[in-house]
C-alpha cells in the first residue's frame, strides 16, 4: 500500500518535496515521462491503431466471430470462478497470518508467494503431471470420465494457481498494520465472531480487498503461459482471449488479432481507472470519516 | 443492500454459468482433429466440406474441432490426455510415439492407403523478393553472413524434415560421409538466429518480423505466405534436392472407442482420399495423391528432385533415434547463441 502513503502525503497541505534543484526535478520528470510514453503509451496507441486499421465494421466483425466470442466467454467464466475463490482464500490466509502467531507462519507466507516465484509454464506443467493421462491420477479420471486438463476445469485451476497470491499479498500488510484492537473491543462488547467479521474487520479492509480483487481479475483474464500449457488449443472450446490473439496473429489475421488484443488492453485500462478511483476514494474516506468510523458503523456494513 | 442477498445472487449466477455449458455440450456429435501447425487453413475448409457431406449422407449434424501446434507438442498433448478422435500430424514418428502409450495400434500406418498419408509435401526455401543474397541451394545456407529461419526440430515436424533434407543433400555431395554431413548441418545451424516451436511461428518470424534471409518451409506454407502477404515481397526457391514429406493421419482408437465416434472418424479420414478432399488439399498447396487431381494441379507444383526418409535414413524410428532424441546429433550440433 505504499502508493497510498505517497498520495496521502501529497494531498496533505504544506507538503513540499525534498529540495533538489529545479533542473534535476525537470530532468527526472522528463525522463520518467519519456519512458512512460515510449514503453507504455506508444504500444497502446499502436494496438488500437492496428485494431481499427480496417475500420469499425471490420473491428466489430473480428470480435463477434464465433471462436472469438467463445474465447471471451471462457475468459469471463474463468475469472468469475478464480477471483471469488482467491478472495475467500486470500481473506482466510491474511486473517491467519495477521491475527495469529503460530509455528511455520513464515513458511506459510513463503508458500503463498510461490506462484509469483515460479514460471507460469511450470505451473501449467504441474497440472499436466498431476492430471494428465500418464499421471497416477490419469486412469481414475478416465474411468469416471472427468476431464481436467485440456478442458475448462484445467484452465480454471491454472488461473487460480497463478493469481492466488494477489489478494492475500494485498491484505496481509494492511491487516498487520491495523492490528487487532478493534476486533478485540468488539468481542469484549459482546459481538460474536460473525458480527465482528462483517461489522469490524471487513469494513476496515474493504478497500485493500477491492484493490486486490482488481489486480487478481486483471491477471486472471490476461494469463497466457500456464493456460497455454493446459488448454489443448481447441478452437471455440478451450481458447481464452490471450490464446485466441496468438492464433489469429499466426493465421495472418493481424488486424483481427489486434482487435481482440485491444479488448484486453481496454480491460487493462478499465482496471486502472477503477483502481485509481478506489485509491482516491479510500484516501478521501479515511480523511473524512477517520474519527467517526471507530465504533460507528457506516451504512455500507449493515 | 444486504451482503447476503448479493452473495446469494452471485452464487446462483455462478453455478448456472458453470453448469449450463457442461450439460449442453454433450448433445451434438463432435470430432476433435489434433493437427500440426500449417494445416489450419486446409482443415478449416475441409471440415466445412465434410460436415456438408456427412449431413447429406446420414442426415447427422457434426461439429469438428481443430487444434494446431508443433507436431511433437501436439502428440505430447494427446498422450497427456487431449481427447483427439483423429490426429493429422507432420510425420509418422509423432504418431508412433502416441502408439507407444497404447492409444492406437503400432501398425497404424498400414490402415490407410499411401502410408496413411493422403497428401504429400516437401521442403522449399522462401527468400525475399529479388533474392538479394542469391540463395539457390543448400550449400548457400552455410555461407557466413546468411541468416536462416527454421523451427525447432525438437517440437516441430516441419523442422525435422528441414534438417533431414539438409543432411541428405550433404550426404549426396560428400560421398555419403556422415561426418561431413554432420559438419555441414552444424554450419547451417550456426546461421540460425532463433528457433520457433512450430512452422507457423517461424513463418511469422520471417515474413512479419522481417528476420532472416531465407526461411526453410513446407511448400504449402511458402505458397500460403506468398498468397497472404503479397507476391511482391517474397519468392520461392526450389533447391536441387529436397525430401518427400508424408504427413500421416490416423484415428486414436482409445478415444473413438470411449466416445463412440469410430465410424464418423473413419469416414472423416476416408473423405481426405476422395476427389473432393484431394481437391481441397491441392488448393492449399498440399500435393494430392489421386492421379486425376494431381494432373489438374500439376502446373502449380514445381518439379523437385526428392529423396525419401526410408532410403536415406532407414525410416522415422531410426532417424529420430539418431538425430532428434536426447543426446542425438541435433543436441550435439546446436548451441543457442
Amino acid at each position: 500500500m505504499s502508493v497510498n502513503v505517497i498520495s496521502k502525503r501529497e494531498n496533505s497541505p504544506g507538503y513540499t518535496p525534498v529540495g533538489e534543484p529545479v533542473g534535476i526535478q525537470w530532468l527526472l520528470t522528463g525522463i520518467a515521462l519519456l519512458f512512460v510514453g515510449v514503453f507504455l503509451i506508444l504500444p497502446l496507441v499502436a494496438i488500437f491503431g492496428q485494431a481499427f486499421a480496417k475500420g469499425t465494421a471490420f473491428y466489430m466483425a473480428a470480435i463477434s466471430q464465433p471462436d472469438t466470442l467463445a474465447a471471451i466467454r471462457l475468459t469471463l467464466l474463468t475469472a468469475f470462478i478464480a477471483v471469488p475463490l482467491n478472495m475467500v482464500f486470500g481473506l482466510a490466509a491474511a486473517w491467519a497470518v495477521a491475527r495469529f502467531d503460530f509455528r511455520g507462519k513464515n513458511f506459510l507466507i513463503t508458500l503463498i508467494d510461490i506462484p509469483f516465484a515460479i514460471s507460469p509454464v511450470v505451473s501449467g506443467l504441474m497440472y499436466v503431471l498431476l492430471f494428465g493421462r500418464q499421471s497416477w491420477l490419469g486412469p481414475w479420471l478416465a474411468s469416471v470420465d472427468l476431464k481436467i486438463i485440456f478442458a475448462v476445469p484445467g484452465i480454471v485451476l491454472a488461473t487460480v494457481l497463478v493469481t492466488f497470491p494477489f489478494i492475500a499479498r494485498e491484505l496481509i500488510p494492511l491487516m498487520q498494520a491495523q492490528g487487532s484492537e478493534e476486533e478485540e473491543a468488539a468481542l469484549v462488547l459482546g459481538a460474536n465472531g460473525r458480527q465482528t467479521f462483517w461489522r469490524v474487520t471487513l469494513p476496515n479492509i474493504k478497500w485493500g480487498l477491492l484493490y486486490g480483487v482488481i489486480l487478481c481479475n486483471a491477471r486472471a483474464m490476461g494469463e497466457f503461459g500456464a493456460v497455454s500449457v493446459v488448454s489443448g488449443h481447441i478452437r471455440g472450446l478451450t481458447n481464452t482471449i490471450p490464446l485466441q490473439v496468438e492464433i489469429l496473429y499466426n493465421e495472418y489475421n493481424f488486424t483481427a488479432a489486434f482487435a481482440v488484443a485491444s479488448l484486453l488492453a481496454l480491460l487493462a485500462l478499465v482496471t486502472l481507472a477503477v483502481k485509481s478511483a478506489v485509491e482516491w476514494k479510500s484516501v478521501h474516506l479515511k480523511q473524512e470519516t477517520g474519527e467517526i468510523k471507530n465504533g460507528n458503523c457506516n451504512s455500507e456494513c449493515k | 443492500m444486504s451482503k447476503k442477498i448479493i452473495f446469494g445472487v452471485l452464487l446462483v449466477v455462478l453455478s448456472v454459468v458453470v453448469i449450463l455449458p457442461l450439460v449442453s455440450a454433450e448433445q451434438a456429435i463432435t470430432l476433435l482433429n489434433v493437427s500440426y501447425d500449417p494445416t489450419r487453413e486446409l482443415y478449416q475448409e475441409f471440415n466445412a466440406a465434410f460436415i456438408k457431406y456427412w449431413k447429406g449422407k446420414t442426415g447427422q449434424a457434426v461439429t469438428i474441432q481443430q487444434s494446431h501446434g508443433g507436431a511433437a507438442k501436439q502428440a505430447r498433448a494427446v498422450i497427456d490426455g487431449l481427447e483427439a478422435d483423429v490426429v493429422t500430424l507432420a510425420l509418422a514418428y509423432d504418431i508412433d510415439e502416441i502408439a507407444t502409450y497404447k492409444l492406437l495400434p503400432a501398425d497404424w500406418q498400414k490402415r490407410l492407403a499411401n502410408n496413411s498419408s493422403p497428401y504429400t509435401s516437401t521442403i522449399v526455401f522462401l527468400v525475399r523478393k529479388g533474392n538479394p543474397k542469391k540463395i539457390k541451394d543448400w550449400n548457400d545456407l552455410v555461407k557466413p553472413g546468411i541468416s536462416v529461419i527454421t523451427p525447432n526440430p525438437k517440437t516441430s515436424g516441419g523442422a525435422r524434415w528441414n534438417y533431414l533434407a539438409a543432411w541428405g543433400y550433404a550426404l549426396k555431395h560428400n560421398g555419403n560421409s556422415q561426418a561431413k554431413a554432420k559438419e555441414f548441418v552444424t554450419k547451417l545451424f550456426k546461421n540460425v538466429p532463433v528457433l520457433d516451436s512450430g512452422a507457423r511461428g517461424s513463418t511469422v518470424t520471417f515474413v512479419e518480423r522481417g528476420l532472416g534471409d531465407v526461411l526453410l518451409a513446407w511448400e504449402n506454407e511458402a505458397f500460403l505466405a506468398i498468397n497472404e502477404l503479397g507476391k511482391d515481397k517474397f519468392e520461392i526457391v526450389i533447391p536441387s534436392l529436397s525430401i518427400l514429406a508424408e504427413p500421416p493421419v490416423t484415428i486414436v482408437d482409445k478415444v473413438v472407442e470411449k466416445r463412440g465416434t469410430r465410424k464418423i472418424a473413419e469416414a472423416y479420414l476416408q473423405y481426405l482420399y476422395t476427389a473432393e478432399g484431394q481437391e481441397i488439399a491441392a488448393k492449399h498447396y498440399y500435393r494430392p495423391r489421386l492421379k486425376a487431381v494431381a494432373a489438374k494441379y500439376a502446373k502449380q507444383f514445381p518439379k523437385v528432385n526428392l529423396i525419401t526418409i526410408d532410403e536415406v535414413f532407414g525410416g522415422w524410428q531410426k532417424a529420430q533415434q539418431t538425430h532428434f532424441s536426447d543426446g542425438g546429433t541435433f543436441d550435439q550440433i546446436y548451441q543457442p547463441q
